[in-house]
């Protein structure tokens, strides 16, 4: 006999503004095997949950409705409360009042009318509720940590330091990423490689990390704390056993002028070669599309000068095959280039660059070693225009965003450049400065009052070139918007933070949502940065929104800490709420008649094949086995089978089918 | 395919030299269009300046001209005129209660259906197919191509080239044999319709577009719209006076110079009437 | 939740542009990139983005201020503005609604005279014939602006090289063009 419970709750005034919550109780106390019905203010809340821990117990209670907000929000909290209670957590149900009702409806009797038809659903549903138990996986303790740059590195570095072990992927022949670029980091202007090479080192040095580099990332099956992901070594054209990265090949090789993506376009590299000195592994690699054996099967200088002989040319790619119990995602981000710009010459004009080809020429182990030199003709230049917000914040180009990292980088250029060129004169056109990190904003009045940086409030409307010089067209907005024109030697576009290339195929082999932006999406913007909506992957760094190193490094170990959380379960308990195909006596075995079609809709892979087979080991019958550890109950088979042979527990037939009644019937 | 032509106020009178290439060349090509009937002023800047009822009306009493006589494409030589045809047949094509209170005011029918192409449109579309045969003087001169403002701007609405440095005008020269020199000035304003109220503006901007032309080595600036014309030809003292210079350069409508390339003389594509000496030829 | 009937009610300048053009003032950021690439701003007394910052007070003096600018009169039309403008505000078709909106209240610049002379000359030698007679216009400009002695050497070196007209061209529907006018008339 059937006594359920109906909790109806005001939400404070999110729900008890439009909805009659007294005449909800009211009504619905009256129908049939509703034993208990009663309204409160907030049922989240200790009394809230008590009130229903001690309605079962006085009323016998066999199901619960909690009437009130979304069960995304309190789902867990109220099956907590009844397990506590003494009931089975899945013979709770929530009506959703809130999102589905108050909140889109006018105050009127018609918006308490839909409300009680909600509950009233949920009351027929929860009456066939069975009793599930959740269902126990193992969980697989080694993490894999996607993408070797600040954000990557620290939290490796954190997971591993737990006792767990890691494996890191990178996708380029070293880690660093971007951080391995700059010059000086803000506010400190320390040396950038001198305070991430000690961390670089101490991953590829530790016991617990396994480190793959130009290796990426080919296909992720499986789920929280079972994943299966397959890695594709790329071939680095050497036995990395016997090469001890002498670097003889790569002052050997004839193919000189390929352009050199660390230097960002500003300096050259050969074909075999090692991105920057200080790179972890030490190792080179071949870059088969510029190398001459390669193109034309001839030269091989490089295998001939190999002291240990090295090279091996016809090294395949290699696919791992791994078992990973949680995945952080660190890939970091890009920006945009100086083509990026129609009205300041669509990147034709050599002496217009971008913050990370700034930062090579400031690096001491750049391709000018150091000197800020004009890449048209080598020369100092002595007036240079920062142009800040250049691409971000502009809904025109689609950028409405703030990239975050530029203020502080331009006014960190400003004065590097002034420290650098004593004598120069440097300009920098804002809209706004956002310096809002801790010394931040002291660091940039150093540039203005200190390095008398030239500080203009206005956009650039446009940029050309006129006798090996820069036309720089722009405004001062405080002095009325008086136009202002510069002749520069040389322009540097603080250009907009973008997601790193490859960042949209990630995401989908991942099975992880991304913005419009090609951002990860964080599970919450607010209480949940470091989740995803997936179950076991996480986000660190600017992969999710341009950052800074600081907050990259934070996020990197917050995620890292969920990691540790999750490996400190000896296993992992899912929701029962799976499909499930039937099974009956032989000879039939199931009424599924093995047409395998929900198998090829699934969305999660999580069905099987089952061979039923006889005395003599013949296959008598093939039926379709859902895998309860990877359905995620979406219920995708279930409408499909032409047989009605699967059944979703928690959302069953009848279930639904009750439901309709329900709201048909008069009551 | 039934062509008209809208040559508008500027091409029968100040622009005449331009009227005359334009149809010196589709006469070398073959080309046949017809005038639209009747046709009015289009308003130009002053009707949008001065009241926006009118400045829909005059054009779109235009369009329903040419939708009358069944033409499928109006060649508009003039980019103001051109501007104005356009973004008329947008706004009223966006607003379906505009365009009926249009249609009453200009007591006619409208559809918006005519094609509507500029003079580069058309001489890509119907000369540059059959141009490189044709070419008897290739145009070996270096050249600044000045496209102006109302050809490429507002580039959502016109959808015809990209509004910095655009090329559209730049390749065709090309195909004459011209070499174009990157130009910054290329969609800088003239002063446009100031020209008589405020000549000393129109004196200095286009000073500043044929300074550059000039800095840059170009033996000629080309154009594709009377008013820019008329700016740089025909004010010239008074840019010289501005200037306390003496700018030579001589400013060629785009189809006075593919007439030169396939052999037409000075003479029957409008070169005399000019204010600047043109001795290139 | 965003309620439009939850402002105070609005009658500013900024909400005439709003209604009749559109352009949401509050959009400027005031970046001054139109400012910067405007071929006039120099000439100025109010540079666009000041224009735009005006209207963004919905103060009624700033609002007379903008109605009664030279630079409302300077603007060309060139569209580069609009070509630039990160939050792709039409300043052009807004200058178009200042410019009329300033002569239905009489708030014109007076050093825009000459300007407005010019526009109504031009649209004069419309309304009777249906196409520009140049010589018609220049003559009432100079009628208006009282200049008699500008340009006047242009004149014979213009009828040598056959640009000017002695006489207009009238177009058969001169009447329906007289109709349109007439229409169209505020």
């Amino acid at each position: 006999m059937a006594r359920i419970g109906v909790f109806v709750c005001h939400c404070g005034e999110n729900i008890s503004a439009t909805v009659d919550c007294g005449k909800v109780a009211e009504t619905i106390g009256k129908l049939k095997h509703v034993a208990y019905s009663t309204e409160y203010k907030y049922m989240c809340s200790d009394p809230g949950q008590t009130l229903i821990k001690d309605a079962i117990k006085e009323y016998n209670l066999t199901g619960v409705v909690v009437s009130a907000c979304s069960p995304r929000m309190h789902e867990p909290t109220f099956r907590k409360a009844c397990a506590e209670g003494g009931l089975n957590p899945f013979l709770c149900e929530m009506a959703n009042l809130r999102e589905h009702c108050s909140w889109v409806h006018e105050k009127n009797e018609l918006t308490t009318e839909k409300a009680i038809d909600i509950v009233r659903t949920q009351v027929e549903k929860v009456k066939l509720n069975s009793a599930l138990q959740p269902i126990k996986v193992p969980v697989t303790k080694t993490a894999m940590v996607i993408g070797g740059g600040i954000a990557g590195i620290q939290s490796a570095l954190d997971i591993a330091n737990t006792g767990h072990k890691v494996i890191m992927i990178e996708r380029s022949p070293s880690i660093g990423g971007h951080m391995s670029q700059l010059s000086e980091t803000f506010p400190t202007l320390d040396c950038s490689q001198c305070i991430l090479t000690p961390r670089m080192v101490e991953v590829a040095q530790h016991p617990n990390i396994t480190l793959y580099t130009y290796a990426e990332v080919e296909s992720v099956e499986g789920f929280i704390g079972n994943f299966k992901v397959k890695v594709r070594k790329k071939a680095k054209s050497l036995d990395e056993k016997t090469c001890t990265g002498c670097g003889l090949c790569t002052t050997k090789c004839p193919q000189k002028k390929i352009p050199n993506e660390f230097e960002q376009g500003m300096g050259m590299r050969p074909a075999i070669y090692i991105p920057f000195p200080q790179a972890v592994p030490n190792r080179p690699v071949i870059d088969r599309e510029h190398c001459t054996y390669y193109i034309k099967g001839k030269c091989k200088i490089c295998e001939i000068v190999c002291p240990t002989k090295a090279i091996r040319f016809d090294q395949p790619d290699e696919i791992l095959e791994l078992e990973i119990g949680a995945i952080v995602v660190a890939t970091g981000f890009d920006i945009k280039h100086s083509d990026f710009f129609p009205e300041y010459g669509y990147g034709k004009y050599k002496d217009i660059i971008d913050g990370l080809q700034f930062e090579r020429l400031a690096s001491a182990s750049g391709p000018t070693s150091g000197a800020i030199l004009r890449p048209s003709d080598g020369q100092v230049p002595k007036n240079i225009v920062f142009i800040a917000c250049a691409g971000s914040r502009d809904p025109a180009k689609g950028i409405a965003y703030c990239s975050k990292i530029c203020c502080m980088y331009t006014a960190k250029h400003a004065m590097l450049y002034k420290h650098k060129v004593h004598e120069g004169k440097a300009h920098v056109f804002y809209m706004d400065i956002r310096s809002a990190g801790k010394n931040y904003e002291e660091f940039v009045r150093r540039a203005i009052e200190e390095d008398y940086v030239n500080y203009i409030r206005g956009r650039v409307s446009t940029i050309f070139e006129r006798d090996g010089k820069l036309i720089v067209k722009g405004v001062d907005t405080l002095l009325g918007a008086q136009p202002v024109e510069i002749v520069a030697d040389m322009v540097v576009l603080a250009t907009a933070g973008v997601a790193s290339s490859g960042a949209e195929d990630l995401a989908q082999k991942l099975h992880v949502s991304y913005d419009a932006h090609k951002f990860f999406a964080e599970a919450h913007p607010k209480l949940k940065p470091v989740e995803t909506n997936t179950a076991g992957i996480f986000l660190a760094g600017a992969c999710q929104n341009p950052k800074d190193i600081p907050d990259s490094v934070s996020q990197a170990s917050g995620a890292a800490v969920k990691v540790a959380a999750l490996f400190s379960q000896s296993e992992l308990t899912r929701e029962p709420l799976v499909a499930v195909v039937n099974r009956t006596a032989p000879p039939m075995y199931s009424t599924c008649i093995g047409c395998f079609m929900c198998q090829s809709v699934c969305p999660y892979q999580a069905i099987e094949r089952e061979d039923f087979k006889n005395r003599d080991g013949k296959i008598v019958k093939s039926v379709a086995k859902i895998n309860e550890g990877l359905c995620q109950g979406c219920g995708t088979c279930v409408a499909l089978c032409r047989s009605k042979s699967i059944d979703l527990y928690g959302y069953s037939n009848n279930q639904v089918y009750a439901e309709v009644m329900a709201l048909l019937n008069e009551y | 395919m039934k062509f008209g032509i809208y040559p508008g106020c500027s091409l029968t009178g100040s622009a005449r030299d331009y009227n005359e290439s334009v149809f010196a060349l589709a006469k070398a090509f073959g080309l046949d269009f017809m005038q639209i009937p009747d046709w009015n002023c289009c308003g130009a800047t002053a009707a949008h300046n001065l009241n926006k009822e009118l400045s829909l009306a005059l054009p779109a009493r235009i369009l329903a001209l040419a939708e009358k006589s069944g033409m499928d494409e109006i060649i508009v030589p003039c980019a103001a005129c051109y501007s104005r045809l356009v973004v008329t047949q947008h706004e009223l094509k966006k607003n379906p209660e505009l365009k009926n209170r249009i249609c009453e005011v200009i007591e006619m029918d409208y559809r918006g259906t005519s094609g509507i192409l500029n003079v580069i449109e058309w001489i890509d579309k119907y000369i540059t197919p059959k141009l490189e045969e044709k070419i008897i003087k290739p145009f070996n001169y270096k050249v600044a191509c000045y496209y102006g403002c109302l050809l490429v701007r507002p580039d959502k609405i016109l959808n015809y080239d990209r509004a910095e440095d655009p090329q559209t005008l730049d390749i065709v020269m090309s195909k004459i044999g011209a070499t174009p020199v990157d130009y910054p000035y290329k969609t800088e304003c003239c002063g446009a319709g100031l020209s008589i109220s405020r000549t000393d503006i129109v004196s200095k901007l286009s000073g500043k577009i044929i300074e550059d032309a000039e800095h840059r080595g170009a033996d000629a600036i080309i154009v594709a719209c009377p008013m820019c014309h008329s700016n740089l030809d025909m004010r010239r003292p008074d840019i010289n006076k501005y200037w306390e210079t003496e700018y030579k350069i001589p400013v060629i409508f785009v189809t006075q110079a593919i007439g030169l390339a396939i052999g037409l003389s000075p003479k029957e594509v409008g070169l005399k009437r000019h204010f600047v000496e043109v001795n290139i030829s | 939740m965003s309620h439009p009937e939850h402002h105070a009610l609005r009658n500013s300048l900024a909400y005439s542009v709003e209604q009749n053009v559109e352009v949401t003032p509050q959009k400027c950021y005031q970046c001054g990139k139109c400012s910067a690439g405007c071929p006039v701003a120099d000439e100025m007394d109010l540079p666009p983005s000041m224009v735009l910052r005006l209207l963004q007070t919905e103060v009624p003096a700033n609002d007379d201020k903008v109605l009664r600018s030279h630079s409302i009169w300077l603007c060309v039309t060139c569209e580069m503005c609009l070509s630039r403008c990160p939050m792709e505000i039409d300043i052009p078709s807004m200058m178009d609604f200042l410019r009329q909106k300033s002569r239905r209240e009489k708030k014109v610049n007076p050093k825009a005279k000459n300007i407005i002379a010019f526009h109504k000359s031009f649209l004069n030698s419309i309304r009777w014939t249906g196409r520009l007679y140049e010589l018609g216009l220049i003559l009432d400009y100079k009628r208006q602006s009282l200049n008699m002695t500008q340009d006047i050497s242009l004149a014979p070196k213009m009828i040598s090289r056959g640009k000017l007209h002695m006489f207009p061209g009238i177009i058969k529907g001169k009447a329906q063009i007289a109709r349109i006018f007439k229409k169209t008339s505020n």
